[in-house]
């Protein structure tokens, strides 16, 4: 691999070597061990110096997660073992607010990552985790003059102890499923963020994070709230360096839209081939206040995710588009939810997922209308591209409907590659592989084109890397 | 290098039915070709034959272009050489914007002519828009059709004359149309027939295969050929498209000996 000095940067300026299974040898300067007790929780609550509501918050936490049962439903976690995981690594000392202050080593990553230098300039601020710790955190002076909080979670309990304790836990209850209760035992890392009322951030917060500790799960823990009337994106990339032995990365993503208020929530994430990815994300819409989640799901063994909305007064609105590509031995267990419990509420879902090599991806979706929401509209569109006979795609989709007055679409495809549009194609100068690629990156452009532009060239590169050497 | 493409002794089959049954024909670079033939005579089946459908199957006989045997080389790889077709049914390819795909398409078959390279470099985004916008213009087609998907939702017009801009920009030596007028009204053959007109020239070899003579008003061949049962049974000059006008088909397929095919077979 080139060196940062030497390395090729292609005419949108992201490294041409930008790879996905390099690991840095960071030394981690805590790393508990493998496994979970009170004791692990209580030795991290000491190193993070963490309030005591937070240690009996783990505690309880803990005690919730002992006590459900394996997750049966889904995908196949017969093989996570919870005993041959660390909980906890701390790759630095402190958090970074300085660029010039993050260690050269962790820098070297991020150089790979090929975050380009322009982005950084460009983006309002960049969160980044490292090793279960945010290490290197920038917030820019204009965040903080319109009062905007952007921190790593684990510093905003300490500078903002009241905010966090009143929202932390409430969309997302230690009791609602297994990995939430895990998380909610082990949390670290992970971004806060507060708009104040009225106040509408321009460019999209972003927040670069990934494993890369040998069978080191991440735990991130991440809170939002949008204020009346405000307006926030939020944008999480991730890409994970490949290790043999099993990973577990399992996030608890919470979100309150107030009155009148929009966020959007971005992610694109492609783990290493050996990575449970079993990730909670929920909102709250109130009235007239507007959720989307733009969720990119490529890579990792298993990934069961399933956004969700819960709009709780008229007039708020929910939205989920979603991708999932699921290679060789990877299972994408992906859809999302949305709950219309007040009258007036709209949502609409749209999934879209490729299966090649074998891989097998399956939209699980919930659309929920409680009795007495009078009025409300959904509309779930499912389409599903299958590259070849070995490959595999499901649909799960559930609607429970007590009210009458609605108006619930669903649609589902599954399509093919076809040989007409291949022949077109190569007809044109394109080779079968190019032609694949084109295909299915056509397939995907409703997700890509409400990406950042960076995301939009990143997204467009995984899938060609996805697809390389897939015609025999 | 010969650019001519030298077509001996063609035979190929849909299905294990025989359908050109021994072809010759040979079109030069700067020659105006028209195959005319009724349906069923085998007119699709030879158009993409010899772009190489892996749905038609090559029993025998030999394509020579660019001095190889093309029926031994993948659809791209003919495209490469300088080979085109113009589509009787483009595909959509929904989510491909027509600029994307032909700066791709554009890159590919460029790439190949000056290196032979595998690995495609991009034309700079620049240069190709400029180039892009220039046939556009020269076309007469609207700028928001750039942007649109790729034949996903387009008129039969609009589909044609997509493929006629996606000829001017890949500049083959030979570009075969089939039945490119077929399923347009009047306004849209003379726009179609224009456009391909002003693209011919010492440059351009092209191969018309069409039905009806209508679109041959607006692009004058210099040799008719009249298809009948997979082979090519005469041919001459603009004189024998008026026979065709007057008289139909009729007569040329008593002459031959040859019964009213049903349904051509189109996949």
């Amino acid at each position: 691999m080139a060196t940062p000095e030497t390395r090729e940067v292609d005419e949108i300026g992201i490294s041409k070597d930008y790879q996905y299974g390099f690991h840095d040898d960071v030394k981690p300067t805590f790393k508990s061990r493998k496994g979970l007790d009170e004791e692990v929780i209580n030795q991290m609550c000491d190193i993070k110096e963490e309030p005591d509501w937070m240690r009996e918050y783990r505690l309880n936490a803990y005690e919730i997660f002992k006590q459900k049962p394996m997750t049966k439903w889904g995908g196949d976690l017969s093989q996570l073992d919870f005993d041959d995981i660390y909980y906890y690594v701390k790759a630095s000392d402190r958090s970074e607010r300085s660029w010039d202050d993050v260690p050269e080593d962790i820098k070297k990553t991020f150089d790979r990552l090929g975050i380009p230098e322009a982005e950084r300039k460009f983006l309002a601020g960049v969160g980044a985790q490292y090793d279960s710790e945010v290490v290197y955190h920038n917030i820019v002076e204009e965040l903080d003059k319109i009062g905007v909080v952007f921190l790593d979670t684990d510093t905003a309990i300490k500078e903002y102890p009241d905010l966090v304790k009143k929202y932390f836990g409430t969309i997302i209850p230690s009791a609602d499923n297994q990995f939430a209760a895990l998380n909610s035992a082990v949390w670290s890392g992970g971004s806060f963020v507060y708009v104040p009322p009225g106040v509408k951030v321009e460019y999209p917060l972003q927040a670069y994070f990934r494993i890369n500790s040998e069978n080191m799960g991440q735990f991130e823990r991440t809170l939002i709230i949008a204020d009346e009337g405000s307006q926030v994106h939020y944008v999480e990339g991730c890409t994970a360096p490949t290790f043999s032995s099993e990973s577990l990365h399992s996030a608890v993503v919470e979100i309150v839209c107030m009155k009148g208020s929009r966020v959007r929530y971005t992610t694109i994430q492609n783990w290493a081939g050996n990575v449970y990815n079993l990730v909670t994300k929920r909102a709250m819409a109130y009235q007239d206040a507007q959720m989307e989640w733009v969720d990119g799901n490529l890579g990792s063994k298993l990934t069961m995710k399933y956004p969700s909305v819960y709009m709780m007064e008229p007039g708020a609105r929910g939205e989920i588009l979603s991708i999932a590509f699921a290679s060789k031995g990877q299972h994408q267990d992906a859809g999302a939810k949305v709950y219309h419990c007040a009258p007036h509420t709209t949502s609409q879902i749209t999934s879209k997922s490729i299966s090649k090599d074998g891989g097998r991806s399956s939209y699980r979706g919930w659309v929920d209308v409680a009795k007495g929401a009078k009025g409300c509209k959904s509309h779930v569109v499912c389409d599903a591209l299958i590259l070849d006979r070995d490959s595999r795609s499901d649909t799960y989709p559930v609607i429970e409907i007590n009210e009458n007055d609605t108006n619930i679409e669903h649609e589902a495809r599954v399509s093919k590659i076809g040989e007409e549009q291949l022949f077109y194609l190569m007809s044109r100068g394109l080779s079968e592989e190019e032609a694949s690629t084109m295909i299915v990156n056509g397939f995907i452009e409703p997700l890509v084109k409400e990406l950042p532009m960076e995301y939009a060239v990143e997204m467009n590169r995984l899938i060609q890397l996805q697809m390389e050497g897939s015609v025999g | 290098m010969c650019n001519d493409l030298i077509i001996q002794d063609l035979h190929v089959s849909v299905q294990g039915n025989p359908i050109i049954k021994g072809l010759n024909l040979t079109v030069k670079q700067g020659e105006v070709h028209a195959l005319m033939g009724p349906n069923g005579s085998g007119k699709s089946t030879l158009a993409k034959g010899l772009m190489g459908h892996p749905f038609y199957e090559i029993d025998s006989g030999e394509v020579i272009f660019n001095d190889v045997d093309v029926l031994e080389l993948e659809p791209n790889e003919r495209a490469k050489l300088g080979l085109f077709l113009a589509f009787q049914y483009p595909t959509a390819i929904p989510g491909v914007s027509l600029a994307n795909f032909l700066r791709i398409a554009a890159s590919a078959v460029r790439s190949a002519e000056t290196n032979g390279s595998e690995n495609n470099e991009l034309i700079p985004m620049r240069e190709f828009r400029k180039e892009l916008r220039a046939k556009m213009t020269q076309l007469g087609v609207d700028d928001s059709f750039a942007r649109r998907y790729l034949n996903d939702g387009f008129s039969g017009g609009e589909m044609k004359r997509a493929e006629i801009l996606q000829l001017a920009m890949l500049e083959p030596k030979i570009a075969i149309l089939d039945e490119t007028d077929s399923g347009l009204d009047i306004d849209a053959v003379r726009i179609v027939g224009e456009s391909v007109s002003s693209l011919v020239g010492p440059e351009l070899g092209v191969l018309i295969i069409t039905h009806y003579p209508r679109l041959l008003d607006y692009i004058r061949p210099q040799f008719v050929h009249i298809l009948l049962d997979g082979r090519i049974v005469e041919s001459g000059g603009w004189e024998l498209t008026q026979v065709l006008e007057a008289e139909g088909y009729d007569p040329m397929r008593e002459k031959y000996g040859i019964a009213e095919t049903v349904q051509e077979n189109t996949i």
